[in-house]
């Protein structure tokens, strides 16, 4: 494991301009406050969260002062390389070793689930951001962990129900091969069939794949109106694209695609993805307050931020905030605290915790803009409605977590 | 309607050409492998970071330099194989009279090092290239839809690999090449240049994989690790068609995009290891490969 400490040690970051701590207030479990950021730094999730949601996290500490009742606020980081085992070892040793309060970041499910059970042990504090696994506040749920962004429940569920209200209503699902796709295939069939459409068909494809020529020409041949993505990353951008090169919208189908983020939208250009529907949890031109926010990322990471950024962002000052007010880093009191609140910033709109963990706020229907309506290279939604927050996620009457008194 | 199996006709038909299509690539990629190994001996692991290479090259090309299409299929693989001219020039000559091995580790190494590099820059979501002008659109074939690309892609995959085959089986050049790789000491003693001959096949092998890089890249979004997925697949082809058969690489990469396209339509869970199981069968049957002589 000397390897993993080598990172570790170099990727230690002191926060911020270090203004001197005048002497920590004895609520405060030692010093400082410590953040660990983990996420993918370097792979396939790198573009949803990874240096980019670093340097949000890093924007919301400045934003805050560089600390908080008098003691300096530290930022740890490390490539998880979307390993579960390394993601929950480093953040052992965070624990062991560091004293971390917070873990923040966490985008592959896998991790976040693994790291998550590691921050229950010790009694920590983790905000997941970058994960899809609605699993996460549902049997994997824990009163030391939030999820922050969103999962799969609106990601498909909305999506699905607004393309089978506007039309859609027989689908031909593309489902990736492992457990992801398939919970979403089930999930998505649930939904279709529930708003009175079918799916007529569906193919599992190997994860990952490359080329989608063949699926896409199965899905041509189904005579479904609508191809429905379950699926992700690098195969949803691959599907996508293919599917624009065969002249699929053009003949007359429609895609939905169900885990798309801003990142795959830009990566594929307007020309393949316009028309696309799908949900996310923030857009950063969706008004002035995004957009002031978003500027001020652009020109310290050169990209537009997604959903996961803003929300690691957010995430971060509503746990700052909290720390202050309460005087203290004891992540019980924080937890319960951070819960008695409503979030309402740029990013979160009628947010708040539920006792699964789940922070629930508005959800956006939105739909990719045509070449000719983009005014410049990040122009890429248009916001078609909003999704209120008490009913965007899996309802707590649904819900298998112990927390919840069902 | 006429049925292949349960399956319409048509579809069937649809199926075949997209195979024959990616195995045209297929056939583009190991085909340099094959090259290099069947004359130099070297395992060539950064032949997927080439092809990688060759796609950004044109990507950063058009960006930057206002390059075009037509422009980046001639120019890429010039600039990508003089990469490898000074790559085998400066480091792999090295390592040339030691086991196989070694050579296979560097070229991973150094695979590594350029995915790295430009994952630090470019990040890996990829970006996309535009199909060019000439080639948009598609036609319609009667039993499916073929974007004009795809065909084009098949048409020039295949030509290059007719090109390569004649050079190296029916040109003097390609007799040089033949008989300095089979006895180096005899070709210097009459008066060829076999280590710089050696350093041109090797800027060939690696020129062919950027120029498969240039047809993807208006196909696939061109990103840090879109060669290292396919070169696993690549090394399989080359296996099967037997190791250093030049004929064996373009038949067999062929051959294993047809399978590969009908099982994507019976059983398309199996079709990211089809070609795995078929190279563990042929490895049983005939070590050699299908068309590798025997040792």
């Amino acid at each position: 494991m000397t390897f993993n400490r080598k990172i570790l040690a170099s990727s230690i970051a002191v926060a911020a301009a270090t203004l001197m701590a005048t002497g920590a207030q004895a609520e405060m479990s030692d010093d400082a406050v410590r953040i660990g950021y983990l996420a993918d730094m370097s792979g396939t999730y790198r573009d949803l969260a990874g240096p980019g949601g670093l340097e949000a996290l890093q924007m919301a500490i400045e934003d805050f002062g560089g600390e908080v009742n008098g003691a300096p606020i530290e930022v740890l980081s490390a490539d998880d390389r979307n390993s579960a085992d390394v993601g929950a070892n480093t953040v052992r040793e965070w624990f062991d070793t560091k004293n971390v309060d917070l873990v923040s970041g966490l985008v592959a499910s896998s991790v976040a689930i693994a790291a998550t059970k590691v921050v229950e042990e010790n009694n920590g504090l983790a905000i997941v951001s970058g994960s899809a696994a609605s699993s996460i506040t549902n049997e994997h749920c824990a009163p030391t962990h939030i999820h922050w962004v969103y999962d799969t429940y609106p990601m498909a569920n909305a999506t699905a129900k607004a393309v089978v209200d506007q039309g859609g209503d027989s689908w031909f699902l593309l489902t990736a091969d492992y457990a992801f796709g398939h919970a979403m295939e089930k999930d998505v069939t649930e939904v279709v069939e529930e708003s009175g459409g079918t799916v007529v068909d569906s193919v599992r494809h190997p994860f990952p794949t490359t080329d989608f020529s063949s699926y896409i020409l199965q899905a041509q041949g189904s005579g479904a109106k609508v191809v429905g993505l379950a699926n992700a990353g690098g195969d949803t951008v691959n599907a996508i694209k293919t599917a624009s090169q065969f002249g699929l919208t053009q003949s007359g189908q429609q895609l939905a695609g169900l885990i798309v983020f801003l990142n795959d939208i830009y990566a594929m250009g307007l020309e393949a993805t316009q028309g696309l529907l799908l949900t996310t949890g923030w857009y950063w031109n969706m008004d002035e307050e995004s957009r002031e926010w978003a500027e001020r990322y652009y020109e310290r990471v050169g990209s537009m931020p997604g959903m996961v950024h803003a929300g690691i962002y957010s995430s971060a000052t509503h746990y700052l905030n909290t720390v202050e007010e309460i005087g203290s880093d004891d992540p019980e009191a924080v937890r319960a605290a951070m819960a008695e609140k409503p979030i309402d910033d740029f990013f979160s709109r009628n947010g708040r915790i539920r006792e699964d963990g789940r922070m629930v706020h508005d959800m956006y229907l939105v739909q990719v803009n045509a070449p000719e309506d983009a005014t410049h290279d990040w122009d890429l939604y248009e916001v078609l409605s909003t999704i209120p927050a008490e009913q965007a996620y899996r309802p707590l009457s649904e819900s298998q977590c112990d927390l919840v008194n069902n | 309607m006429t049925m292949i199996f349960g399956v319409p006709l048509m579809v069937f038909m649809g199926q075949l050409m997209l195979g024959l299509i990616n195995g045209a690539f297929y056939a583009l990629l190991s085909l340099g492998l094959a090259v290099i190994f069947g004359l130099l001996k070297i395992i060539n692991f950064a032949h997927g970071a080439m092809y990688m290479l060759g796609a950004f090259a044109a990507l950063l090309g058009l960006q930057y330099l206002g390059l075009n299409y037509w422009a980046a299929l001639l120019v890429v693989p010039l600039v990508v194989g003089g990469l490898g001219m000074l790559i085998e020039r400066f480091i792999l000559r090295r390592i040339a009279h030691l086991d196989h091995l070694y050579g296979l580790l560097l070229t991973f190494g150094l695979a590594l090092i350029f995915e790295g590099s430009l994952t630090n820059f470019f990040g890996v979501s990829g970006s996309s290239y535009p199909t060019p002008e000439a080639l948009q659109g598609g036609v319609n074939l009667g039993f499916m839809f073929l974007p004009i690309y795809r065909g084009w892609v098949l048409i020039a995959a295949l030509a290059v690999c007719l090109v390569t085959w004649f050079i190296i089986e029916r040109t003097r050049l390609g007799a040089y090449l033949r008989a300095g790789t089979e006895n180096p000491a005899l070709m210097q003693a009459f008066g060829v240049n076999v280590p710089q001959l050696i350093t041109l096949t090797y800027g060939f092998g690696v020129a062919l994989a950027a120029f498969a890089g240039v047809l993807a890249a208006p196909l696939y979004p061109v990103s840090p690790t879109m060669g290292s997925s396919l070169l696993i697949v690549v090394f399989a082809v080359v296996v099967i068609g037997g190791m250093g058969s030049i004929i064996g690489a373009v038949i067999t990469g062929l051959v294993m995009g047809l399978i590969e396209g009908l099982t994507k339509v019976y059983y398309p869970e199996a079709a990211n290891t089809v070609i795995f199981v078929v190279m563990v069968v042929v490895l049983m049957l005939r070590p050699a490969g299908l068309f590798g002589k025997e040792a």
